[in-house]
């Protein structure tokens, strides 16, 4: 009796937090979508969402969250595989992981130097005889930019996965004749599969309402739907187009969860 | 848990002690109630001398913060808790300001230097009869260029940014307002044009300068031009000054098809806890040989009238930012078109900006 009370109380300040800083924005922010600039309860904000301006947004922002999350699990994997096999993996993980304590407004204005007519990047392809080239405000240097900042999230969960990996299992692959292509194909990659789809998840989503960085990276070429719900909001004001927006985001990021959503599975 | 409490004790008693020393700090350098003025304003904006001045002559502390967006600055104060006695909020910003009820009204009986302004610059618009506002600088939205960079290129229209040798050279503020209407001005049309068949014709025009575009950003256009990264920039002209300032190559020209004029203005909001002091403020503020003074310091245009004879003559003759009659006749304030329109302007601004390459 005594402990299953205790037990309530301990979830009090779960439950607080969750009704206060959860489920109250999502209401507010549904409730908001159903408004329109004056003020009137209409589904305009509904219609507008469909119309070639915002369908084309969201499309390029799926591309660009695609190109994203694939590239930074294109790299983050073989990295992963690398550090769990290293001897100093912790150092090494370490290494990875400090970046991301740095400001990202710090790190895009880095970037802007770098990137520059007069950067680093452009005195090394004139040192190799390329010539200077425009590289900040390019969809590259979006992507890089990007890939560089989501990187770790990436090959955390894979590095984790994998090294919960039963090395006897390699083995016994091995024994079995199995070549290393197919040990991977086989083996591995299906075992570590959840912390690949855990780093897409953790890349995926912010990177499909990431605003900052199409300023500041992209000189705005790139439009993605955060940078609009940033626009609703702060210079709009037109709070009610942008909470569609943001809707339209949650459905689509509890969509992408459901798809690759970590069935327990037996081992 | 006896470590964890003691822990708490010790913060508390640090954070009282340190609350205790900084109440009397601030009592020692007259921080107190009655006889301070807290001033709200953009970074960099001021001449710190004059505030000196101020407090010399009238025994007013000052307590000076900034802002560096009008969005923020209102927000502060729409939230309270803040006892600014004087902010500086752009002209579209008045007009929202005194809608949402954050605005004191003036007392021009206390603003005899009132009369030193510029009529041009009185009774506009966003503020008839100057109700609520003195204008502190005016200034345009122009085309700023570098003239090393681009030695045979001259400026005189806004359809000199469509020349096609520009190619990937050109940033842009990110503005609605400002870009949407320098299409409208482009076309020979009113800046506050809500005609959709104009807007849509802007619209298609700018489409077309997309080539040219480098990017449209923010504050980091100052950073970019004065660094060579880019030839030409559409800019505020307090923008271009401070660029002029560092790098020697640039130049600043108002297109002669007219453009914008824009105020920032001294207005009293509604958390003032010292309205008396800050209408002795702003009359100082207005007094002739104060505003040249500031106005030096600054390097804005200055609609004190007054003050310009007390000016450096270089500066005041100087057309790029004191522009003669006949084109300041063209020059539009922005009026406020109302939620509708300028959700409109900001659709279309979206739209111009996911135009591809």
């Amino acid at each position: 009796m005594q402990s299953k009370l205790s037990r309530r109380i301990y979830l009090i300040p779960y439950a607080i937090w969750i009704a206060l800083f959860v489920v109250t924005p999502i209401i507010l922010v549904v409730y908001y979508s159903f408004y329109d600039l004056d003020g009137n309860f209409s589904l305009e904000n509904y219609r507008q969402f469909f119309t070639a301006v915002y369908l084309k947004m969201t499309l390029s922002s799926f591309w660009y969250a695609f190109l994203i999350t694939a590239i930074s699990l294109l790299v983050a994997y073989p990295t992963a595989y690398f550090l769990v096999r290293t001897k100093h993996s912790q150092l090494w993980l370490l290494l990875i992981i400090v970046p991301s304590w740095v400001n990202l407004l710090l790190k895009a204005y880095a970037f802007i130097g770098i990137f520059g007519k007069y950067g680093a990047a452009n005195h090394f392809l004139e040192a190799i005889g390329i010539g200077t080239k425009q590289i900040l405000f390019t969809d590259f240097s979006f992507i890089f930019v990007s890939v560089y900042i989501f990187i770790p999230f990436m090959i955390l969960p894979i590095f984790n996965a994998l090294s919960e990996l039963n090395p006897s299992l390699l083995d016994a692959a091995n024994d079995l004749g199995a070549s290393r292509w197919t040990t991977f194909r086989r083996v591995i990659f299906p075992l570590t599969i959840d912390g690949v789809k855990t780093g897409c998840q953790i890349v995926f989503i912010p990177a499909l309402s990431l605003f900052m960085l199409t300023r500041l990276i992209a000189g705005n070429r790139v439009i993605t739907l955060g940078t609009a719900i940033e626009q609703h909001f702060l210079v709009t004001q037109d709070w009610g187009m942008g909470s569609t927006i943001a809707v339209f985001l949650i459905i689509i990021m509890f969509l992408i969860m459901a798809l690759t959503g970590n069935r327990k599975r037996g081992v | 848990m006896k470590q964890l409490v003691r822990f708490f004790i010790i913060g508390m008693l640090v954070s009282g002690v340190l609350l205790y020393l900084i109440s009397s700090l601030n009592q020692s350098q007259g921080y107190t109630g009655g006889n301070t003025l807290t001033i709200f304003n953009w970074g960099d904006y001021i001449d710190e001398e004059l505030i000196t001045q101020f407090e010399a002559e009238t025994g007013i502390k000052i307590v000076y913060e900034t802002f560096d967006s009008n969005e923020a600055m209102m927000t502060k104060i729409e939230q309270g808790g803040t006892s600014y006695d004087i902010a500086v909020p752009s002209e579209y910003m008045i007009d929202k300001m005194r809608q949402e009820d954050l605005l004191i009204p003036l007392d021009h009986d206390k603003l005899p230097n009132l009369k030193n302004i510029d009529e041009r610059f009185l009774d506009l618009p966003f503020d008839p009869d100057n109700i609520y506002s003195v204008p502190y600088f005016w200034g345009t939205v122009g085309i700023t260029y570098n003239a090393e960079l681009l030695p045979d290129k001259t400026f005189t229209s806004w359809n000199d940014l469509w020349d096609p040798d520009l190619k990937n050279e050109i940033i842009l503020i990110d503005g609605a307002r400002e870009i949407i209407g320098m299409g409208l001005n482009s076309l020979g049309y009113s800046l506050n044009d809500t005609n959709k068949a104009h807007l849509q014709e802007a619209f298609d025009k700018l489409g077309t300068l997309t080539p040219n575009i480098k990017a449209i950003v923010g504050d980091e256009n100052k950073l970019l031009m004065q660094n060579n990264e880019a030839a030409v920039a559409v800019l505020w002209s307090g923008d271009a000054a401070d660029i002029m300032w560092e790098n020697e190559a640039i130049d600043y020209v108002i297109p002669e098809e007219g453009s914008n004029l824009w105020f920032d203005n001294i207005v009293i909001p509604k958390t003032a806890k010292n309205i008396e002091a800050a209408h002795a403020f702003i009359n100082f503020m207005l007094d002739a040989k104060v505003a040249a003074q500031n106005t030096e310091y600054v390097a804005y245009s200055t609609p004190n009238q007054a003050a310009l004879q007390y000016m450096d003559p270089e500066m005041v003759a100087d057309e790029r930012f004191y522009p003669p009659p006949a084109l300041t006749e063209k020059l539009e304030v922005y009026q406020n078109l109302g939620k509708r329109n300028l959700a409109y302007y900001n659709d279309l601004f979206l739209a111009f900006k996911m135009y591809g390459k």
